[in-house]
């Protein structure tokens, strides 16, 4: 059995049930109560928890990140909404400097149960201060956890995990999947979110990706079987830690490789899982394995341009095309 | 606020002086350990500064939190960290108070709620709203201590976290330890507003002025602040004017500040001042001195000896406490 339902209602739902699982459980953030939040995630919940516990802040990212960590180490469960990632660089201080490092400078007597949410991706002419991928950044940084929920199912279920880990969780929801509609098991414990997940089966290439590009390869995957072409879709789920076996699993399988992802492409998460690849799955691999990343600009307003920025289906589908001699 | 009327007792004036020595003989030592590389990295010396904390901590129950800067080991100290552990942790040994990980300038110390020992200057003033935030969330009746030097009042978190405090009304005693000088940049070369306490006060918290050479001043200050906090009043800020006698660190050549001046703070010195004082009150004899710098370099020695005697962490431990134990 299992609901309809949109990510954004998906996600309003886990925050939901767990502020009525735990009272130590918050939800802090800028326009999260009375605005209904910015992307309308926390609609309604003012009304239900009041403004202690669906909490609006002050515009300082900083000083909420902070607070949030300082409220975990208090005993707290906080949930952190940053609006965008691209704001979240005004906390990174907190979260790496206190937040990711707590645990080891402190010889294990400190951690921090935080789970910070914010919104990633480009794709609606919000131009370059509103529409980066930063997450292959902050997977960089250990003492993390980062989440990429792509699946509404997934959207519904990653929180309570989260909520779970004795660390600080990143949870980054790519802005273009709030409105996207799927399906969720009543059964949510059955959801693994730990490890990432085969959301297409295919023989001829895998097609390594995550969050708002999932579709984009997914759609790219029909295209492409009308070509004659099986591609295997493997949707990571989590940034940190990878899922190395999952990887290795599916190259191994297809021994073609083609990494999506919306991060620029120097530096990039792409870049480490294709290393990883290199380094474990060499000699099974037929043809070199190659990524498609955002262009290296910062993403531009018009949207011709923004779209040409972007791995689209298009692009995904030529690449494919030409890895597999198709 | 109320005012706080304190006994200054022949016991009480032997612990303010005792809690001050312990700071200033410990923090000698470190220097010399220094000297001969047995402590390396950072290393920042509060010598000067010892009324601050003394008079603070004297404010503070076992449940309070207090959150600190890099130039911590006297908070650490007097807040009940074991001297032994500190130096410890200054040595890299793995019965340091955070396991040899942190070093100087990151002691932490879960039984005592001390939450470092932070080198990112503002840094540790969000964390400090925090834990007031979970305290008053959960119907808790502490207060957190956040010390923090007036360089920090040019970071941004500075200003978020005062307001934060003042708007959420949280249990935050924020301590600027005014000693004019951020690293080598002297006050009014940093800020516009050199009055620090009147940044607090435009964040419509209660902010007052404290001689922070004078350790009595400073725990009446902060018995008056804690009181107040505790009813509910919400946070308050104290400037400590204060001054370190030492260099910011070890690397510090000094070249931005005459001799001159620092001299003639050191002649005001917190230490000797309040020596001074309690030996013509009559509150403590020559002998009652000669006894608690016994006391107090048995301590240094004992915690030495413990530094000494500690062991190295093996190094496949390296990646040991990045993360809890793997999900399954």
């Amino acid at each position: 059995m299992s609901t309809k339902m949109t990510y954004r209602e998906a996600m309003r739902e886990a925050i939901r049930e767990a502020m009525i699982a735990d009272e130590k459980v918050f939800l802090m953030g800028e326009d999260v109560g009375h605005y209904g939040g910015c992307y309308a995630v926390s609609k309604g919940l003012l009304d239900e928890f009041g403004p202690d516990r669906i909490r609006d802040t002050p515009l300082s990212e900083s000083g909420f990140t902070g607070a949030g960590i300082g409220a975990a180490l208090g005993g707290m469960r906080p949930i952190v909404e940053i609006m965008t990632c691209n704001f979240a660089l005004l906390a990174l201080d907190q979260i790496m400097n206190t937040a990711a490092t707590m645990r080891h400078m402190s010889g294990g007597q400190f951690h921090v149960p935080v789970v910070i949410r914010m919104a990633t991706g480009a794709g609606r002419q919000l131009a370059a201060q509103h529409s980066h991928s930063l997450e292959g950044w902050f997977a960089h940084i250990p003492g993390l956890r980062i989440l990429a929920p792509a699946t509404v199912a997934d959207a519904r279920a990653m929180l309570a995990r989260a909520l779970e880990d004795p660390d600080p969780v990143l949870i980054f929801e790519n802005a273009l999947l709030y409105n996207r509609e799927g399906a969720v098991p009543d059964n949510l414990a059955a959801i693994d979110i730990d490890h990432a997940s085969i959301r297409r089966e295919g023989s001829d290439i895998s097609l390594i990706t995550y969050g708002g590009s999932l579709w984009k390869c997914m759609d790219a995957a029909e295209e492409l079987s009308s070509l004659g072409v099986s591609a295997e879709v493997l949707d990571l789920r989590t940034l940190r830690p990878l899922d190395d076996a999952a990887i290795m699993a599916s190259v191994a399988k297809t021994r073609r490789v083609l990494i999506v992802d919306e991060g620029w492409r120097s530096g990039s998460l792409s870049a480490e899982i294709m290393t990883r690849i290199m380094e474990q799955g060499f000699w099974t691999l037929d043809a070199p394995p190659m990524r498609l990343c955002s262009a290296e600009v910062p993403i531009p307003y018009a949207k011709h341009m923004e779209e040409a920025a972007l791995p689209q289906v298009a692009t995904i589908v030529e690449t494919t095309r030409k890895l597999v001699g198709a | 606020m109320t005012g706080t009327k304190l006994r200054l007792d022949h016991e009480h004036c032997r612990l303010l002086l005792k809690q001050m020595l312990r700071i200033r003989r410990f923090e000698e030592r470190c220097a010399e350990l220094y000297t001969k590389e047995k402590i390396r990295g950072f290393l920042h010396l509060y010598i000067g500064e010892e009324a601050v904390a003394t008079g603070i901590m004297q404010a503070l129950d076992e449940e309070d939190a207090v959150v600190a800067t890099y130039r911590e080991h006297g908070h650490a100290l007097l807040r009940g960290v074991p001297a032994g552990e500190i130096m410890a942790e200054m040595y890299g040994k793995q019965e340091g108070c955070s396991r040899g990980r942190g070093g100087s300038m990151h002691l932490f110390h879960e039984p005592t709620r001390f939450y470092g020992g932070n080198a990112i200057v503002g840094g540790g003033l969000p964390m400090a709203v925090g834990l007031a935030l979970a305290d008053k969330m959960q119907g808790k009746s502490n207060v957190t201590v956040c010390f923090f030097g007036e360089g920090a009042a040019a970071e941004g978190e500075f200003h978020e976290s005062l307001n934060l405090a003042a708007l959420w009304d949280l249990p935050v005693l924020f301590v600027c330890e005014n000693n004019l000088y951020a690293m080598g940049t002297a006050l009014d070369l940093s800020e516009s507003e050199t009055d620090i306490h009147a940044k607090a006060a435009s964040y419509k918290m209660l902010s007052e002025i404290v001689d922070g050479m004078n350790v009595v001043d400073v725990e009446v200050a902060a018995r008056r602040a804690v009181a107040s906090i505790r009813e509910g009043d919400g946070p308050v800020f104290l400037e400590c004017r204060t001054y370190r006698f030492r260099a910011h660190s070890m690397f510090d050549p000094e070249l931005y500040r005459e001799k001159q001046e620092v001299k003639k703070w050191t002649e005001i010195g917190p230490i000797r001042r309040f020596q001074s004082w309690a030996l013509e009150a009559g509150e403590l004899s020559q002998a009652d001195v000669d006894a608690i710098e016994e006391e107090v370099a048995q301590e240094v020695s004992e915690a030495v000896a413990f530094a000494e005697a500690g062991t190295w962490e093996p190094v496949a431990d390296l990646l040991r406490d990045v993360g809890a134990e793997a999900r399954t």
